[in-house]
């Protein structure tokens, strides 16, 4: 596949799988009329920080990057878990950044109007909790001036804010972009209104997609806080009582909803924090299928969405993807992917899932 | 950053804990209504460019002070990560910052083209842009049942055609008219748009542009705030009862 290297998401075309495996070939703007009344699109309206900071390691005066990745405590913006790298920028390729300094607690950083204080290192010379020093506001208003988001190779030039903030973007919690929410925009969400389809939301603070060292990638995703209101939970609810699909804008959206899935099949309202982790072995309680970027085998996105469908689905997909040369990474085209028939119908049948079985059929 | 869970704007509760945004909240009308909503209780976040004038405000008020031009197209998204992180999200954006265009006015066919375009850059673009980069904040506040409401400060020279309100008046009319296609087009999300002319204030403006005029005629910004607020109160309202018989 080409990777997308520009922020240009209009021209982004759309793969879909339906329920029985079957592959077309779609525009993003069709997304407008996928859908039946009364199901329910769920997307993630977090807004993006600016999380990449440059700056100097005080004790050595040695250049450092670093990139937020965590939050310590949910909406407390003068602490986070962070990655640190060494010289270069992000034009360089993750894994072939250098190291940072050697990072020890009570090391101060200075990031452009920002200092911050390395609290301790976890289990990884990369990886650090670290405090700013400063006050919400004063923090907020350094990253806003100092801040960059972060981007990676594929796409040299600098990124803006308004690259990375989606058309839904709200509360500025996510380290990256929340990206299936891209395909978004408010003639389609207007056009969905017009049709019953009902779009609801959640926040989850989607966080670093890479870190270019594989012991640190195995861990991720590191644990992401979420918000789900109680009008999406009551949506969802409604939804699945009816019999009507729920179709997840995203993964960090399949990971809250799974995460928040009550017994019923629905899903309990209010804050929490995603620790799971979804694959193969998942069985899904909520969405039905997943709106996603083109996704190639052994990324943590992959391994997700192998709990919608089996690999010979998701290998016919991607070579479909790209022999149509769709276009990958997080400005690329999507991927719409029911939850395949087969995997649904070998499931111990619950009442649940007798009823998304005949959303499917 | 932090949501604020328990807050319903029902109209006994007042403006407390609604999350607003003023620009220009350092002079004149702005000032007074960063002081009269933060008085009520509000959650306050307002924009001016001159730092000084802002943290003196910031400090008399508890409200959040930001340093930015609306003018500046790498100025808006910065602000309005700051407004949606201090305050957690957006229940109601005033664009009230305003620039005359060239002072003393003159008639258009002496005014510089790029006089033309800082006034609509300030005027029109500025709100535009901030609207755009918090519309899925007020979106948000919107689905939850909150506030979710814009108010674009015009002028009467929006609509009448005063001889040397040529800048101002063009972007002021083009703001009104821009509000009402918001609202036509925001209204199925829960988002509302006033448009509203305060009358003519005793403000540093309006000395700017009419410098003989006696004070003494003039509004009180003070008195225009208050007026405001009370137009703010009722479409609060409206949309409140709205909100309830959809739900119903
Ligand atoms: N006064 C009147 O008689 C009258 C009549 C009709 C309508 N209005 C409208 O009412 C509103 C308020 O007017 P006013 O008389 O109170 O004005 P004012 O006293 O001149 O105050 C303007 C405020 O806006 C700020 N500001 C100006 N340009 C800005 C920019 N580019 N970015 C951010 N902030 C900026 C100023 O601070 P900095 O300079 O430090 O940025 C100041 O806080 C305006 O929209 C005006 O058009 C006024």
């Amino acid at each position: 596949m080409i990777a997308a290297d520009t922020p240009d998401h209009r021209a982004a075309r759309l793969l879909t799988v339906g329920p029985d495996g079957e592959i077309r070939h779609r525009r993003r703007s069709d997304l407008a009329t996928l859908f039946d009344p009364g199901d329910v699109v769920v997307a993630n309206d977090a807004a993006t920080l600016p999380a990449s900071l440059h700056g100097r390691h005080e004790a050595t005066g040695a250049p450092v990057e670093i990139r937020l990745a965590g939050w310590v405590t949910p909406g407390d913006p003068t602490r986070f878990r962070a990655i640190a790298f060494g010289p270069g920028d992000h034009r360089t390729r993750t894994e072939h950044r250098p190291p940072p300094p050697r990072l020890t607690p009570g090391d101060r950083l200075r990031l452009g109007p920002l200092t911050a204080v390395i609290e301790r290192l976890l289990d990884h010379p990369r990886l650090a909790a670290l405090r700013f020093v400063g006050n919400r506001a004063s923090v907020l208003a350094g990253l806003a001036r100092h801040g960059r988001p972060i981007q990676y190779a594929h796409v040299p030039a600098p990124l803006a804010l308004w690259d990375v903030w989606t058309s839904i973007a709200a509360d500025p919690v996510a380290f990256e972009p929340p990206s299936a929410g891209f395909a978004l925009d408010w003639r389609t969400i207007a056009a969905w209104r017009e049709r019953g389809v009902r779009l609801a939301t959640l926040t989850h603070a989607a966080g670093i997609s890479s870190t270019g060292d594989l012991a640190l990638d195995a861990r991720l995703p590191f644990d992401e806080p979420y918000r789900i209101p109680e009008a999406t939970s009551d949506a969802i609810h409604r939804a699945k009582r009816r019999g009507r699909r729920i179709i997840a804008l995203g993964t960090t959206v399949v990971r809250a909803l799974e995460a928040a899935a009550s017994s019923g099949g629905g899903v309990i309202a209010g804050a929490g924090i995603a620790r799971n982790r979804i694959g193969p072995e998942t069985r899904l309680a909520v969405p039905d299928t997943v709106l996603t970027g083109m996704h190639a085998p052994g990324e943590s996105h992959y391994e997700l969405l192998r709990a919608f469908a089996d690999d010979g689905t998701l290998r016919r997909a991607a070579e479909s993807a790209h022999e149509g040369g769709y276009r990958s990474h997080e400005f690329g085209d999507v991927m719409l992917l029911a939850r395949q028939r087969v995997a649904t119908m070998s499931w111990p049948a619950t009442e649940h899932e007798e009823g998304c079985a005949m959303v499917l059929s | 950053m932090t949501k604020i869970t328990d807050f319903k704007p029902a109209a006994d509760k007042g403006f407390r804990g609604l999350r607003i945004a003023i620009t220009g909240g350092t002079s004149g009308l702005g000032r007074a209504l960063v002081r009269q909503f933060s008085a009520a209780g509000a959650r306050v976040a307002f924009v001016a460019r001159t730092a000084d004038r802002v943290k003196q405000v910031a400090a008399e008020t508890g409200a959040v002070g930001l340093v930015g031009d609306v003018g500046l197209k790498d100025d808006i998204y910065p602000l309005a990560l700051q407004i949606a992180g201090t305050l957690g999200g957006l229940d109601l954006l005033i664009n009230n910052a305003s620039i005359l265009g060239p002072v003393p006015l003159i008639p258009l066919a002496d005014t510089d083209c790029e006089d033309l375009e800082q006034a609509l850059a300030v005027n029109l673009v500025g709100p535009f842009r901030l609207t755009k980069a918090l519309y899925g904040a007020l979106a948000s506040s919107a689905r939850e049942g909150h506030g979710a409401l814009v108010v674009n400060i015009t002028s009467d020279a929006a609509v009448n055609a005063y001889p040397e309100w040529g800048a101002y008046g063009t972007s002021k009319a083009a703001l009104a008219h821009m509000s009402a296609i918001w609202d036509a087009e925001a209204a199925p999300q829960g988002i509302r748009f006033l448009a509203v002319d305060p009358g003519d204030m005793d403000t540093a403006m309006h000395a700017a542009a009419l410098p003989d005029t006696d004070p003494a005629t003039l509004k009180r910004p003070e008195d225009a705030a208050a007026e405001l607020i009370e137009r703010i109160r009722a479409a609060l309202a409206d949309r409140q009862t709205a909100l309830e018989a959809a739900s119903a």
